[in-house]
């Protein structure tokens, strides 16, 4: 794939080194409301670039992608409350759990199809909602507060806000390079090929539902990671964390961003999360104002906000 | 004894669900549209009733007003934003309707306030009624499920038996055809949504003197109302009625007799947090058991 200079690779370069020096800015300015807003916001964006594997190349529309965000979560507070305080414990377990869960859900849940696809998804993170609300022992609706965060030996210190928050940026640029390389091997064209035509790759003979799951788990995993980073930076684990809004946001910052480009989710988070942190500084009902939005977006700007720059481009 | 009441209560949620979810599959099996607002709707039912029950003073008054703004709701509703989405991508609904949630949400925190209300009930429907000797069950309640099983039968009727229910079988069997046969479909579609927002309104309208009316109150019940139409197959009013009871009488008898089950191997605390989680899980597990089974549902709609 040859780079090109064009109006939306720059803006992504200019994005992409943007939160590169952010920290610095935050120390020189003394700003630190900036530094964790943007710690959150790239959790956010690693989970959505996650769902944009599976919704915009893989055309599975999963609108319970909140529940690898808690079951991520969970495991990282669960050992942590059972007196396991290392990360190179929790971090696998993390990842583990969410792609066992992704197979379980994804191996029911792709024999269906469209709309029954994204309520089926939706049911089961619900289903994920009640078991972490029924486990008194962890706190139930309550959640779980972690009192310490993960621990890598002397290698990294994830209470340091500069240093946590890097550590989510190359845990972003890391999940982004490896969606990349999954897109464009083999494996990720055939997917992309199963979206498009999904009989005529039956007919050449790829079994279509082995590579989607494939691709499912792969995003669950990517989205465990997410939740392990979410729980470290909150420090707090609950239920109401994987309900089913949370899902929804999801899938709208990847709209927002543009389904199926590379960097289309990033940009989208960065633009949800912002556009909601200043709403709600101006008002207490900022969803009086996202909610239309919405609306507005996908009733007038498919692609989303990577689809209006490659627009102007053309133009 | 308790067995019987807790049977009615099951009874009477799962026709509580059929009503939302009736209206659910009525626009999804029509319009090929779905709508996650429609937990939104039946939200509104139930503020709009507790509004004008206050004003006017009449609990049937105020139900009925309720009633016809729930229904004037969802025509502006389906005029104003909805009938653009249709022919779209499911994606494209699901978000455009979540971002409707949203507004609705805020919309009534700005209007009724962040705290719920209370729907007081007249005193006529407070007191119980013996329906078998030494059984006692509350008259508001036993009048939910009589109402609730004449509107189905009702709907029944008229998607069965009369010109309108003609033409909207038919529009859910093809939808060009019978715009070509000179029947006027956007008409038919704002009708068909109005009736699914009234029949939300209602099942929350009804629902609200027993839980208190509150903001984001038709968001779990809206995902037990998908649950029901994948399980009875989506666009089949038949399957969603059975699916609903079935539904609602797992979720209530579980809620009342799984924490003694859960007390015989579990510590008493930690029986009350997890039975009402494993009823709830066990709705979803009865889903995926369905899907494996019969992925279109138990009774899937005709082939389009």
């Amino acid at each position: 794939m040859k780079l090109q200079i064009n109006t939306s690779n720059v803006v992504v370069a200019l994005v992409a080194a943007g939160l590169v020096v952010l920290p610095l800015y935050s120390q020189l300015t003394g700003n630190i409301f900036i530094l964790t807003l943007f710690t959150r916001i790239i959790i956010f964006a690693l989970a959505a670039a996650s769902l944009n594997l599976i919704m915009g190349y893989g055309g599975m529309m999963s609108f319970g992608h909140a529940a690898y965000l808690g079951i991520g979560g969970y495991a990282v507070g669960i050992l942590a409350h059972e007196g396991i305080g290392s990360g190179f414990i929790q971090w696998p377990v993390a990842l583990a759990v969410s792609a066992l869960y992704a197979l379980v859900i994804g191996a029911l849940s792709l024999r269906t199809r469209g709309v029954y696809f994204i309520m089926i998804t939706l049911a089961f993170a619900q289903m994920a909602y009640y078991i972490a609300s029924g486990m008194s022992r962890y706190g139930g609706d309550d959640g779980l507060t972690i009192y310490k965060r993960s621990s890598f030996g002397g290698l990294i210190d994830l209470s340091n806000r500069v240093q946590f928050y890097y550590l989510c940026l190359g845990c972003l640029f890391g999940g982004i390079y490896l969606i990349w390389r999954i897109i464009n091997s083999r494996f990720g064209l055939v997917v992309q090929g199963i979206r498009s035509n999904e009989q005529r790759m039956q007919a050449i003979g790829y079994h279509a539902n082995r590579y989607r799951l494939v691709c499912f788990v792969i995003s669950g995993t990517i989205c465990g990671l997410a939740g392990a980073l979410l729980a470290n930076n909150t420090d707090f684990i609950s239920p109401a964390g994987m309900y089913w809004t949370r899902s929804g946001e999801l899938m709208v910052m990847v709209v927002f961003g543009g389904m199926g480009s590379l960097f289309g989710p990033v940009i989208g988070t960065i633009f949800f999360l912002l556009l909601e942190e200043l709403l709600s500084q101006f008002t207490e009902y900022w969803a009086l104002i996202m909610g239309p939005l919405l609306l507005l977006i996908v009733l007038f700007a498919r692609g989303g906000i990577m689809g209006l720059l490659g627009r102007f481009n053309r133009g | 004894m308790v067995l019987v009441e807790q049977s009615l209560n099951g009874l009477q949620f799962g026709l509580l669900l059929f009503l939302l979810a009736a209206g659910l599959t009525l626009v999804f099996g029509i319009m090929d549209f779905v709508n996650l607002a429609h937990g939104s709707l039946y939200m509104m039912g139930a503020y709009f009733a507790a509004t004008f029950t206050a004003w006017t003073g009449s609990f049937i008054l105020g139900v009925l007003l309720a009633l016809g703004a729930t229904l004037l709701l969802g025509i502006a509703l389906e005029f104003v934003a909805l009938r653009h989405l249709y022919g779209r991508d499911h994606l494209d609904q699901v978000l455009a309707t979540f971002g409707l949630i949203l507004f609705f949400n805020d919309a009534v925190r700005l209007i009724w306030g962040p705290a719920g209300l209370a729907l007081p009930l007249p005193a006529w429907l407070t007191v119980p009624v013996q329906i078998i000797p030494g059984v006692y069950y509350p008259a508001y309640r036993l009048s939910i499920i009589i109402v609730a099983l004449a509107v189905a039968a009702l709907l029944y009727v008229v998607v069965m038996r009369t010109r309108i229910g003609m033409l909207i079988r038919a529009g859910a069997s093809n939808r060009e055809m019978i715009g070509a046969l000179g029947i006027n479909i956007k008409l038919l579609f704002t009708l068909v949504f109005g009736l699914g927002a009234a029949l939300a309104g209602l099942a929350g309208l009804m629902q609200a003197p027993i839980l208190t009316v509150q903001i984001g109150m038709g968001e779990n019940i809206l995902i037990l109302a998908f649950v029901i139409i994948v399980i009875g197959g989506i666009g089949s009013i038949r399957g969603a009625f059975l699916a609903a009871i079935f539904v609602g009488m797992i979720d209530t008898l579980g809620r009342a007799f799984l924490p003694d089950l859960l007390r015989m191997v579990l510590s008493s605390a930690a029986a009350s947090t997890a039975a009402p989680a494993l009823s709830s899980m066990l709705i979803y597990l009865l889903m995926a058991i369905v899907l494996v089974v019969r992925p279109e549902g138990l009774f899937p709609a005709a082939k389009r």
